[in-house]
């Protein structure tokens, strides 16, 4: 180490500073709280700012967002736009006052309008980056012990993202966002039993009555702001208290994290961060224009435009309703089951969610997990893992693109109806197709792996033998260099224990035992080991007489791991 | 997974090779010249100007770009300066913080090691003691009765304000306000007439010519209480075709009137307005999940996700010429619910 590292000279403090510490340590003990946390160690790659990303996006939201309640009024009482008023286009229609705050606030109140503008950049940034840091966490296998109960809260975060930015999305009251909630009471009712009444407790009575902007404005900016507030704190709390998970490397182990100080490098790096996020939110508010409501004018249950969508993380659902087939609605003595709603609208989404939240669950059934993890995977090693990551994710794309087929249709100039088709067609074959594709793929890229480590570098030197024979001489890896490639464990399918015992007396537990078996062997069946040393011993024994020959050329490039 | 493991290296099995440790540091430019780490600083002193210049640009640009006239040329302006000015400031402090870290700050990995999430045995053991003991002290475990109270006094407490709240969230609960709409008549009880929406004006049948499709809604309606929540439910398209090509069943026969026939405007899918018409083939779509309806065979479903036709409603015409409904909708306009059918 460098004498950078030493520990620095005493300066003298300045007196106030002084007196301002020991006044927090006397009262708070902050010197125990900085001794704790000031120099804590947290590792460091580029995928561990998808989560920042989400983070500072929702910090971004409420500051936005605090900015938009001063202005929106969140009422449905009928108003007529000022007749002096810009747009030219909106005077004198009468519209709810929640529109019409909503566009007097982008004409008449400097930066309103480029505070709705990063407020929605900012929504559409938040979700987005939430999922891309799922998915972040799922394929390197952050989720496993002992982080099983943070995805949860993740998981719940995601949720309660989708149903902020729903909230909000309909707080203009424009023909867009009308509509968006007359779909939703149309899924609502569609619900057994009970979805006459959850309608009619939504609206306040009838759709779209004048209850529901007031009701979704309470919800947007109290309740799930509130709760994703909560349990974001949850989420830190534990990523502290667990230690951020590292990606394998030398000397990185399951029992150490490597990496900066929180002060002052993760200081400066993740609180940067967060200016450049608000800076990018802020050009794209200034520079994009996005949901110009008063194109779409204010909300009327009898108008709709062509070619309308929803905000990119609803166009899943959007596209579920747009596939299923109508003919599976059924009336079962006498009562209604709308199985052409309920499926994309509820079961589908369900299946898809309760995978995604219980799959730690799932995977540590399938392998009997008892230790801690915190070196992560790479995704090639965890082929099916990866493999069924890609299959939720082709069925979301699948239904993401269907949620867009009118605008396929038209962009493209193709059939409407075709394009329905391959869709619904795509949905059951493309998550098998990605599957075996990816697992192949990450296989494949584990034989490399071995080859690498076996064999070495390719090197481009072709060396020509007195027998005429010609070798490309390879240049092997270093131990550092290899240790990532063979730092993973070779995973197994777990043996069980046999029904009955040696008496004939069947074991309790055994059909458990069963179903986990099964499961793991779907999970590690096929395998590409990592290599042992064993085997590189044995591959550079056959391999001795290349380097006889190849010596010299060997020499000057170094051949520290013989 | 003892204590005692917690050196960085790893020794190597047959199996698995042995952890390295960590690489070397690889020095950065400003690590060894001082001329780089000087050309560093200045780059971050830079940044750190173009965040004050842009945040004083953007305070310019409020006082400069006022939206109070009458403009829309101006919004854009105030928009465009306020948010670069925004944007470039923070983007500034941002750049400016992190080229820091990466160039200046000391960029020695660091090892710390973690701690088993479980606690020792001695600690687990501990802890149930603690708890058994409070346990005792509580004396639950030697009440059932007490324990029976609490759980029934906590499970019940909740009712009294959950009840109230969802007892009002739905006003009157009155679901079967769904099967009725505007067009079973006038208030004081004459036929209601079709009229054009916004301007709600009669509409004569001659005033439908072939091919058209125009979308009405009962007259005078916007006259009455609750008219978004009726409008929701009433509003109804009219097309007009050769009647010859009418598929109409015997018991619809007298619901349209020389080719034009009137059917709800609301999908029967999820309920959005079924606002596209097709005049070659006759069918009308629905925007939002492509339903497809046949206006010419009582609006059947031929393509999407609807399962039932639009409900038709039975038109007629007066001495005058002008369109009325005979009657309201035989059934339910819009999406299913699970009473529809009761």
């Amino acid at each position: 180490m460098s004498a950078r590292t030493e520990v620095p000279q005493q300066r003298k403090t300045s007196p106030t500073v002084a007196a301002g510490a020991d006044f927090l340590d006397t009262r708070v003990g902050a010197s125990k709280m900085v001794k704790e946390f000031a120099r804590k160690i947290f590792p460091d790659h580029w995928s561990f700012l998808l989560g920042e990303i989400a983070l500072f996006s929702f910090v971004i939201l409420i500051l936005s967002g605090i900015f938009l309640t001063m202005f929106f009024v969140p009422s449905m009482t009928e108003v007529h736009y000022p007749e002096d008023a810009l747009p030219v286009t909106m005077q004198g229609l009468e519209m709810s006052e929640a529109f019409a705050s909503t566009v007097y606030m982008s004409y008449h109140v400097p930066g309103g309008l480029l505070m709705r503008q990063i407020h929605h950049w900012a929504a559409l940034m938040f979700v987005g980056a939430m999922t891309v840091h799922m998915m972040r966490v799922f394929f390197t296998g952050a989720f496993r012990r002992p982080r099983e109960l943070n995805w949860l809260v993740g998981f719940t975060l995601l949720i309660l993202g989708l149903a902020a930015g729903f909230s909000g999305y309909s707080l203009p009251d424009d023909v867009l966002s009308g509509n968006g909630l007359r779909i939703a009471d149309g899924v609502l009712r569609a619900i057994p039993l009970i979805g006459s009444y959850g309608s009619y407790m939504l609206f306040g009575g009838e759709f779209p009555g004048t209850d529901i902007i007031p009701r979704l404005f309470t919800v947007h900016i109290l309740l799930v702001p509130g709760l994703i507030l909560a349990l974001i704190a949850v989420h830190l709390f534990l990523i502290v208290w667990h230690k951020h998970t590292q990606f394998p490397g030398p000397g990185r182990t399951d029992r150490n994290v490597v990496g900066y100080p929180l002060f002052p490098v993760y200081t400066a790096k993740a609180g940067g961060f967060f200016f450049i996020v608000f800076g990018v939110l802020a050009v794209m508010g200034a520079t994009m224009s996005i949901n110009n409501v008063w194109n779409y004018g204010p909300y009327d249950p009898s108008i709709v435009g062509a070619g309308a969508q929803p905000d990119w993380y609803m166009l899943f659902l959007e596209g579920a309703l747009r596939l299923m087939p109508g003919q599976t609605e059924y009336v079962i003595g006498g009562f209604t089951l709308s199985l052409n709603i309920l499926v994309p609208g509820v079961v589908i989404p369900g299946i898809l969610f309760t995978l995604l939240a219980l799959f730690p669950f799932i995977e540590g059934f399938a392998t009997k997990d008892t230790g801690e993890h915190h070196v992560l995977d790479r995704p090639r090693n965890a082929p099916v893992r990866t493999a069924s990551g890609v299959a939720i994710l082709s069925v979301f794309f699948v239904l993401v693109a269907a949620g867009s087929n009118d605008l396929i249709a038209t962009h493209f100039h193709l059939s409407l109806n075709a394009i329905t088709w391959a869709f619904r067609v795509l949905f059951f074959v493309l998550p098998v197709v990605t599957f075996i594709v990816t697992k192949r793929i990450c296989l494949s890229l584990q034989r490399k792996d071995r080859e690498l480590v076996l064999h070495g570098h390719e090197t481009g030197r072709v060396v020509r033998f007195a027998s005429g024979e010609y070798i490309e001489v390879h240049r092997p890896l270093d131990e550092h260099e290899r240790w990532v490639l063979v730092a993973h464990g070779p995973r197994r399918p777990l043996e069980i224990p046999a029904e009955e015992d040696s008496a004939g007396v069947r074991r309790p537990g055994h059909r458990r035992d069963r179903l986990r078996q099964s499961l793991s062997r779907f999970f590690y069946e096929d395998r590409v080991e990592p290599v042992t040393p064993a085997e590189l011993a044995a591959a550079h024994a056959h391999d001795e007489h290349d380097a006889v020959d190849a010596r010299p050329a060997r020499e000057t490039i170094g051949t520290q791991s013989h | 997974m003892s204590e005692e493991h917690n050196e960085l290296t790893e020794p190597a099995t047959a199996e698995s090779f042995e952890n390295p440790g960590l690489g070397h540091h690889r020095p950065r430019l400003g690590d060894d010249d001082p001329r780089a780490a000087k050309r560093s600083e200045r780059q971050v002193v830079a940044l750190f100007t173009v965040s004050i210049l842009a945040t004083i640009g953007g305070i310019v640009g409020y006082f400069a770009f006022p939206v109070a006239e009458p403009d829309a040329g101006n919004v854009r302006m105030s928009t465009l300066v306020l948010g670069l000015g925004l944007g470039l400031g923070m983007l500034g402090i941002g750049a400016a913080a992190v080229h820091w870290a990466k160039s200046l700050m000391n960029d020695h990995e660091k090892v710390e090691e973690r701690h088993e999430q479980r606690g020792d045995d001695a600690t687990r053991e501990r802890a149930v003691e603690m708890l058994q003991e409070g346990a005792a002290d509580s004396g639950i475990a030697r009440r059932p009765v007490l324990k029976g109270a609490l759980g029934t006094a906590l499970a019940l407490a909740p009712l009294s304000f959950v009840v109230p709240l969802v007892g009002n969230l739905g006003a009157d609960w009155n679901v079967s306000k769904f099967r009725h709409t505007a067009w079973a008549g006038t208030p004081d009880g004459g036929p209601r007439y079709l009229a054009t929406d916004p301007t709600d004006r009669r509409i004569k049948a001659s005033d439908i010519t072939r091919g058209s499709m125009v979308h009405v809604m009962p007259y005078r309606l916007p006259e009455e209480e609750h008219y978004l929540e009726e409008k929701a439910k009433a509003v109804v398209i009219v097309i007009r075709v050769d009647p010859s090509i009418l598929k109409e069943p015997e018991e619809r026969r007298g619901w349209s009137y020389d080719g034009i026939v009137a059917y709800s405007k609301v999908c029967t899918h999820v309920g959005c307005p079924v606002a596209l018409y097709e005049q070659q083939t006759h069918h009308v779509l629905c925007p939002c999940h492509q339903s497809t309806f046949d206006i010419t065979d009582q609006a059947k479903v031929v393509f999407g996700p609807a399962k039932r036709p639009l409900p038709q409603l039975p038109i007629a015409v007066d001495d005058e010429g002008y369109l009325y409904a005979q009657q309201d909708f035989d059934e339910p306009v819009g999406p299913s619910y699970w009473e529809r059918e009761r």
